[in-house]
């Protein structure tokens, strides 16, 4: 099955030495470090390329155009197909950065991209440059899928003493609390234009929605429903929401407006119905959990409630979420379950027209709440594998696997759209 | 002749009789001292406390009277007045002990009185174990089976239980929360956790239990009972859990 990440080409070999010092401040060494490990990071991560080891590489690296020697890049030991080089100066209170993506192959008109960036010298702003010109280059070499060096995680975070919403970038650094509910608030889901935080929150009557705006730092209105309201789901152009709420008794599938107007019942029948997800390419169906016959299973169903459809045939399967090309479905599922079966909870893919599946994780204790990146190649999920529940990254074929939060409780991931 | 010779006689034997009896004085009797003037007179000394019993907290009169005495003290008290008296109130039995001086030389008096502690106060009345008391000893909690909402038969006692305490305090409110153990998804154990609680609900509801007296709540695995990984452990923290509403 192919899911997104390498689809069987080969991976371009791309070089990657330090950006050099473009002026004699001496707040440059310590930007350079930041810039030289966010950037070199996001490309690896990135699963678009094959980066060239640093050990390959000449002593003289070039910082800006007339440095480079091409004779010494695109022949073995480097043997890359593309340079990026660049310069990193802090001059007159600003930093500058220049950058340079050269296709070493074709040395008659190498130039890729050259780019340039201005910000005040900060650890934070030369972060996010990294990320902007990794991203550049990731859209470029990447099939013309934007990266997701700028995009956001939110999670569910126990270590003020209380379960809050935090948020972090997509590499685990710039962690901060988003809400200050002081009882448990769960199951962040932010908007598709990133303004509003959706989020399922212990009030004084009962599991409410709440709605948080990015924008104001704060709660911003949304209908008490009544009942236990659980797990919002943004649509994919943010006019509507999916939640579950068990204001009318059994806990069903409701879709709203984004607004809370129009609430609509979508599922019945027993058992409890949720963790709804909208297929964010079309829009057009929702993927939930029910416990209808029993253990929970995976669900799908068209927008308007129609058609419903079990897609997992066995065991205890939640938290699925939908790929960003609408094809395939992540899912924590333990195939095996109950007495006498030892079987963990683990994520898997399953390609929603055939039902096939591949398991992802192996061997990693309990691994829950799946959810891709904006690019289709990457899921963040819940595991335990380091002993107690904290976030992990890993490309969508189950590669790469890495931990981005290591202090406290940190559970329910949810990447931004973009 | 003869008379003159009787006269003479007897003059010899009143003159002998003289001699003897001067003679016989003047050995045995000096000649006496002026009187010594007469010894100054002892002190008296009397002390007594009236009532001699009292209660602690109460008050007693002492009353004392002496004569001939210059320095009168009483222990306890230091010196008062000759004669006098004086309400005391000790909080424990106590004997006064007057010492009374004079030229005369000193006497002592004592009293005793006596102090009885109050009786305690009669214990309260225990209080009427308040609902909430009541609530918790009476109304017991229904467990359930793994990732089921339904009351298991080994439950319905409990829930009859439940019902008759909650039908004899009619004005009592309170919130079913439902629990789940922790192996599950945080998302589906909310909605199951909502689900046993409803299913508790609508057992005491059937039994007639007027529906508004009854709030419920679900934690899903967030608020554990039990923190240990074992059936034993998460048996009890499959559960709808009664709280009193104040």
């Amino acid at each position: 099955m192919r899911t997104g990440s390498g689809l069987g080409v080969e991976k371009v070999r791309l070089a990657v030495p330090d950006f050099k010092p473009s002026t004699g401040d001496p707040q440059n060494a310590a930007l350079l470090k930041t810039f030289n490990d966010t950037f070199w990071n996001d490309l690896d991560n990135s699963g678009v390329v094959e980066l060239v080891s640093k050990s390959f590489y000449p002593l003289q690296v070039p910082g800006q155009p007339a440095e480079v020697t091409f004779g010494l890049w695109n022949v073995p030991p480097p043997n890359a197909a593309m340079l990026v080089f660049g310069n990193l100066g802090v001059a007159a209170g600003k930093v500058t950065v220049q950058g340079w993506l050269y296709d070493v192959k074709n040395t008659s008109s190498p130039q890729v991209l050259g780019k340039q960036y201005a910000d005040v010298p900060t650890d934070a702003a030369v972060r996010l440059i990294a990320h902007k010109f990794a991203d550049e280059i990731i859209f470029r070499l990447g099939g013309g899928i934007p990266g997701i060096a700028e995009s956001k995680i939110y999670f569910v975070s126990d270590r003020s003493g209380h379960k809050e919403i935090w948020t972090m970038d997509y590499d685990g650094s710039n962690q901060y609390q988003v809400t200050h509910q002081g009882s448990i608030s769960l199951s962040p889901r932010i908007s598709p234009d990133g303004s509003r935080l959706a989020f399922s929150s212990l009030t004084r009557s009962g599991w409410e929605i709440l709605m948080y705006s990015t924008d104001l730092n704060r709660l911003v209105s949304f209908p008490r429903l009544g009942g236990g309201n659980f797990s919002p789901a943004w649509s994919p152009d943010g006019a509507r929401l999916a939640l579950s709420s068990s204001r009318t008794g059994e806990s069903e599938i409701y879709v709203c407006d984004a607004n809370g107007a129009n609430l609509h019942r979508m599922t019945t029948g027993k058992g409890p119905d949720v963790s709804p997800v909208w297929n964010r390419k079309t829009g057009a169906q929702i993927a939930f959990v029910s416990g209808s016959t029993g253990l929970p299973q995976v669900y799908s169903m068209e927008a308007d409630g129609t058609n419903q459809q079990r897609m997992t045939d066995q065991g205890y399967a939640v938290s699925p979420n939908w790929a960003p090309n609408g094809q395939f479905l992540t899912l924590a599922w333990t195939r095996k379950y109950g007495p006498g079966e030892p079987g963990s909870s683990d994520i898997y893919l399953m390609d929603i027209a055939s039902k096939q599946w591949v398991q992802l994780t192996h061997d990693g204790g309990h691994n829950d709440f799946p959810w891709w990146a904006p690019d289709g190649r990457h899921i963040v999920f819940e595991s335990e594998r380091s002993g107690k529940e904290e976030i992990w990254m890993m490309l969508a074929d189950g590669t790469k696997l890495h931990q981005l939060t290591f202090t406290g409780r940190n559970t329910q991931p949810n990447w931004s759209w973009k | 002749m003869k008379h003159r010779t009787l006269k003479a006689l007897a003059t010899v034997i009143a003159l002998a009789t003289i001699l003897m009896l001067g003679a016989c004085h003047k050995k045995t009797a000096p000649a006496p001292p002026p009187p010594p003037p007469p010894p100054p007179p002892s002190p008296t000394a009397s002390i007594s406390v009236s009532p001699d019993t009292i209660q602690a907290g109460q008050s007693a009169t002492l009353t004392w009277q002496t004569s001939n005495a210059t320095d009168v003290s009483i222990d306890g008290i230091g010196a008062v007045q000759a004669s006098g008296s004086q309400q005391v109130s000790p909080t424990d039995s106590t004997t006064y002990h007057l010492v009374a001086k004079g030229s005369g030389g000193s006497q002592e008096a004592s009293t005793r009185l006596t102090v009885t502690q109050p009786p305690p106060p009669p214990p309260p009345a225990p209080p009427a174990p308040s609902d909430e008391d009541l609530f918790g000893q009476n109304v017991k909690d229904i467990y359930f089976d793994y990732d089921k909402s339904n009351i298991r038969p080994d439950q319905q006692a409990s829930i009859q239980a439940d019902v008759q305490f909650l039908t004899e305090h009619s004005n009592i409110n309170f919130t079913i929360e439902g629990h789940c153990d922790d192996r599950g998804s945080t998302e589906y154990n909310l909605a199951l956790g909502d689900q046993r609680a409803s299913a508790v609900k609508n057992a005491l509801t059937t039994a007639g239990i007027n529906a508004s007296r009854i709030k419920t709540i679900s934690y899903g695995k967030e608020k554990p009972f039990c923190m240990e990984d074992n059936e034993a452990c998460w048996q009890q923290n499959r559960r709808g859990h009664f709280v009193y509403q104040k």
